[in-house]
Parts: C-alpha cells; sequence; structure tokens
C-alpha cells in the first residue's frame, strides 16, 4: 500500500492532489478526504506555522504508516502547509481509500485527531496586536485520547 | 566546529534568534551559564523537548552534544 507524505510552502488546490491520488487506485470503494482551512475567526490577519525539519516529516511519515497498519486501506494521502497563510487557505488535506468506507473513514479522523495535537508543528496567529503562540485546545487531547485503545 | 543551538517557536522569540552556535562539547548543566535566565529556564521547563540531531531525548538531562551536532529545543507543539 502506497503512503504520500507532503509538506508545502505554498498556497496547494487539494483537487489537484486528490484527482490523481484516486485515480491512481482503481477499484477502491470509497476515498474519504478532509481538507482543513485556515478559520476566518474574527481577528485574525494571518496564521503562521513553523516546523522542524529533522522532526516533523519524519514524524508524520511515521502517523501514515501507523494508520497504515491500523486500518484496511489501498492508499493515504497526508498534505500539510507550513508558513505563512491567510484565512480561508487550506493548511491540512487527508485523503484515504480503501475497499470499503470504514477505513478510509477512520483513517482521515486518525491522522487528522494526530495531527491536530500529536505532530511537530508550532502556530501563531497575527492579530491586530501582533503575534500570538497557540497551543493545542483541551478538545484536541481528548480527540486523540480516543485512538489509544 | 561547534554545536548548533536551535530554538523554535516561542524560545526563538526568548532567544532574539532562530540557531546560535556554542562551543563543543556541550551537556546540560552547561546550558545556564550560556543562556539567559529566562531562556535557560523555559527550556528546563518541563514541557520542553530535547532533540539531539533529530532523536528525541527521552531524559533531556543526558544532552551530551560533541562538535558538529544540533542540538533543539522544543516547546510544546500547537498542532497543525
Amino acid at each position: 500500500m502506497a503512503t504520500t507524505v507532503m509538506l508545502l510552502d505554498a498556497p496547494f488546490v487539494p483537487g489537484r492532489f486528490v484527482e490523481p491520488f484516486t485515480a491512481d487506485h482503481p477499484g477502491l470503494g470509497g476515498v474519504c478526504t478532509f481538507v482543513g482551512e485556515v478559520r476566518g475567526d474574527t481577528g485574525v490577519e494571518a496564521l503562521e506555522l513553523l516546523h522542524y525539519a529533522p522532526l516533523t516529516l519524519p514524524g508524520m511519515e511515521q502517523l501514515a504508516a501507523a494508520a497504515a497498519e491500523r486500518f484496511d486501506l489501498m492508499g493515504l494521502l497526508v498534505i500539510h502547509r507550513v508558513g505563512v497563510m491567510q484565512p480561508g487557505e487550506p493548511i491540512v488535506l487527508v485523503s484515504a481509500c480503501a475497499r470499503h468506507r470504514r477505513g478510509a473513514i477512520d483513517a482521515v479522523d486518525y491522522c487528522m485527531d494526530h495531527l491536530k495535537s500529536n505532530s511537530w508543528f508550532w502556530k501563531r496567529e497575527q492579530r491586530g496586536d501582533g503575534w500570538h503562540w497557540i497551543e493545542p485546545r483541551d478538545q484536541d487531547h481528548a480527540d486523540l485520547a480516543r485512538w489509544q485503545v | 566546529m561547534a554545536v548548533t543551538l536551535v530554538f523554535i517557536g516561542k524560545l526563538a522569540d526568548l532567544a532574539g534568534e532562530g540557531e546560535r552556535q556554542v562551543p563543543g562539547p556541550l551537556h546540560w548543566a552547561d546550558l545556564p551559564s550560556l543562556l539567559d535566565a529566562d531562556l535557560a529556564a523555559a527550556v528546563a521547563g518541563e514541557r520542553t523537548r530535547v532533540a539531539v540531531n533529530g532523536e528525541l531525548l527521552a531524559d533531556k538531562t543526558a544532552l551530551a552534544a560533541q562538535d558538529g551536532d544540533e542540538v533543539a529545543f522544543l516547546p510544546p507543539v500547537s498542532g497543525g
């Protein structure tokens, strides 16, 4: 089973990745795709996502491998932005295809929960009074804990 | 050759720079004399992790870096 993991430092169009990814897996029963965008929260002018190259991409590759091991998939695509983003820009794309829907849906959910609070990214928001570092919400940790069985 | 210190996120704000070279070898006990007090305190904080050449240390106080190594100080992640 093929996994593709990428970090991108420029805006991307999710469909340009999902379409060829889907086409590469003839015979699939379902494809599940999640796209996260920079939320247009009041007062947020920009968001910057930092990474640390020796850890971030290897960590995402380990996550993709764990998802491939845990769920019955045909393919898995994980793309994450880094750098400065504007509200409305895609920040993350996870797409999984499988012979049956459950594996695809669960794999995307699993990857997103781990990317949100257990991956090597640091985030800050620019507001009118400058930049502010962001830490995960309690809900993100609760979401992650669902998989620790 | 030297040891490269890498400061990420809010630690880079405290350090005033993202990277710094210091002479090796470098041990955990050397840090207070090399870093400003507020940066040293943040580095020692319970939630700051340390990686040497991309390998996380299970016990950061066991830090032992040589010339040519890269030591990264990692604050709590904020997720994607």
